[in-house]
């Protein structure tokens, strides 16, 4: 904390003021109003409302729907994670290779991190639709891919179409963080160690930490809530369902169901998720690792 | 010798990796200049066709929808009102806030910072109803207020300014204070100025976020007259050709932006000097 600071008076408040007012009617307020949601149930007319418990909840769970978007939503942020993680590794450790065209290569592999979920999914469904998709066809001869029936096939699709822009961001934040290592730490290595593999698994790798704990939980959230706008323009759950992460699931509930207090109580699962992983990062993995 | 490998290697895996970007987009263009029945004949194309004025004017100024009642030219211009709208309110907002978070000393600090990090756990997807409700209880729903100011709820960019903040220089203040500098005067003549690598990479940051917006447009907005780009893409109708001309349309505004300002987007988010 900074040492010398203005006393505390109102015009401290006065700068707080804007922020806080915003989030108090478009956040506190909707947020308070999710919690009453889940424990409540409304009949169909939504007139009456009744205190339910936690009946909500047992009702989710009880739920086959629900428990596919669940596995499918953490099979969806794992393997999205990976991919991603791995080939903005390898490009940006080749991109901190080259002696020349860095600046141009940064260039070329950033843009994609600016194009909305929404307009890759539907680029995305021009490569697999079943009348003029290259990547259908393709997966067609080699394997019979058919994601309208298959559901490996219909994963393989929304995997494909989710990593694809995503790699951008993990590129961006792994070349930052090469650039971060002095120089010093990277000579002293090849002294001692000729291996160039080796050396990277040793030295810079441990050194990249920081970056990829990051990179992980930047990759989970998109993966869970940014992927709407992705599965909405792709399979929409086809075949039945199976590729419905949570957030889709819920929307889908409170919108085309109006169940309000099965979509309140799955937002609520949500944040405890997040939360969850949130505390993880910072007790757990901010302790463990080095920063340089 | 090995070093020229290495180093051909990794131009080799670079080149695979762009392509890989660059691909699709590249072919859903070259389609998009091409005539509707050529393209359901022939599938998608590489290599660039004739109608590329004619599609293209076309999607602009043709009034699509489901009631033909609003243009794409129209839905860019939503799109930029939206995201620019976003992009002011949220930074002007968290660079007041974080200068109450940094520069005062009370003994709420801890209190007013986790009442504002908090937000960070309960992203839009998660509120979506209530603020729906919400909004239709203010009467905001068809209206750019209501596609803007629910997105600029968010307390990221305050995040990023009190980490830029803590590290600006105490002297600073303490010079400032010898001169008699208000509060206010501090803020505006002195950190706000210093600020400004930052102030444009949470601009362009939130920019990209509020034009990038699908869920609550679509949510938001039952009046043509408010689609946005991104939502417009579902619900436009068109032949193929117009369809991937309103895609790669679509595109331009975020990655020119990205492009054209990437150095100051890299040096806010990453603090480099």
């Amino acid at each position: 904390m900074k040492k010398v600071q203005f006393k505390s008076n109102y015009s401290q408040y006065l700068f707080l003021a804007p922020q806080l007012g915003i989030l108090l009617i478009f956040l506190y307020w909707p947020i308070i109003q999710t919690f009453r949601d889940a424990f409540t149930i409304q009949d169909a007319f939504g007139i009456s409302t009744q205190f339910a418990g936690i009946d909500n909840f047992l009702f989710i769970f009880s739920d086959p729907a629900y428990l596919t978007a669940f596995k499918f939503t953490i099979i969806y942020s794992f393997v999205i994670t990976l991919i991603t993680g791995a080939i903005g590794l390898l490009l940006a450790v080749q991109a901190n290779n080259v002696m020349h065209g860095k600046s141009a290569y940064k260039t070329l592999l950033i843009w994609p991190y600016a194009i909305a979920p929404a307009v890759v999914g539907v680029m995305a469904n021009y490569f697999f639709s079943e009348r003029f998709g290259l990547l259908y066809h393709l997966f067609n001869d080699l394997w019979g891919f058919n994601w309208y029936e298959s559901v490996y096939d219909a994963y393989i699709y929304v995997i494909i179409a989710g990593s694809w822009k995503q790699i951008s961001a993990n590129f961006i934040f792994f070349l930052a963080g090469l650039q971060a290592i002095q120089v010093s730490v990277i000579e002293a290595s090849m002294i001692d160690c000729k291996s160039s593999f080796r050396r990277f698994w040793t030295i810079t790798f441990p050194l990249l930490m920081p970056t990829t704990f990051f990179l992980i939980i930047i990759n989970i959230t998109y993966a869970f809530f940014d992927t709407f706008g992705i599965i909405d323009t792709t399979t929409i759950g086809a075949p039945s369902g199976e590729t419905r992460t949570l957030v889709y699931k819920a929307y889908m509930d409170g919108f085309r169901g109006l169940d309000l207090g099965s979509a309140g109580a799955q937002s609520i699962m949500m944040m405890l998720i997040v939360l969850f992983i949130t505390i993880f990062q910072f007790r757990y993995i901010e302790g463990k690792i080095h920063y340089n | 010798m090995t070093r020229l490998f290495t180093s051909n290697l990794s131009h080799l895996i670079l080149f695979v990796g762009i392509s890989i970007m660059i691909i699709p987009v590249w072919m859903i263009f070259a389609s998009s200049t091409h005539t509707s029945s050529f393209i359901n004949t022939h599938g998608l194309q590489f290599f660039l066709g004739d109608s590329f004025q004619e599609n293209y004017l076309r999607v602009l100024l043709y009034k699509g929808g489901f009631f033909k009642e609003i243009t794409a030219l129209k839905m860019f211009l939503n799109s930029f009102i939206m995201a620019t709208g976003v992009a002011l309110l949220s930074v002007v907002t968290s660079l007041m806030a974080a200068y109450a978070l940094v520069y005062y000393r009370t003994k709420y600090a801890t209190f007013l910072f986790w009442l504002i990090f908090i937000t960070i756990l309960v992203p839009l997807e998660l509120r979506i109803f209530p603020t729906y409700s919400v909004m239709a209880k203010l009467n905001l729903v068809n209206s750019y207020f209501g596609l803007i100011v629910p997105i600029s709820a968010s307390a990221i960019a305050t995040l990023f300014f009190r980490q830029f903040y803590r590290t600006v220089p105490d002297e600073l203040l303490e010079s400032a204070k010898l001169d008699g500098a208000s509060t206010w005067r501090f803020f505006i003549d002195f950190l706000v100025p210093l600020s400004r690598t930052m102030i444009v990479a949470m601009f362009i940051f939130m920019f990209v976020f509020g034009y990038n917006q699908y869920l609550w447009p679509l949510l938001v907005t039952s009046s043509e007259q408010y689609w946005t780009v991104v939502m417009g893409l579902k619900m436009m109708s068109g032949s193929i050709v117009h369809r991937f001309a309103f895609v790669i349309m679509s595109m331009v505004p975020p990655i020119l932006i990205i492009i054209i300002l990437q150095k100051h987007f890299i040096k806010g988010v990453f603090q480099d000097k």
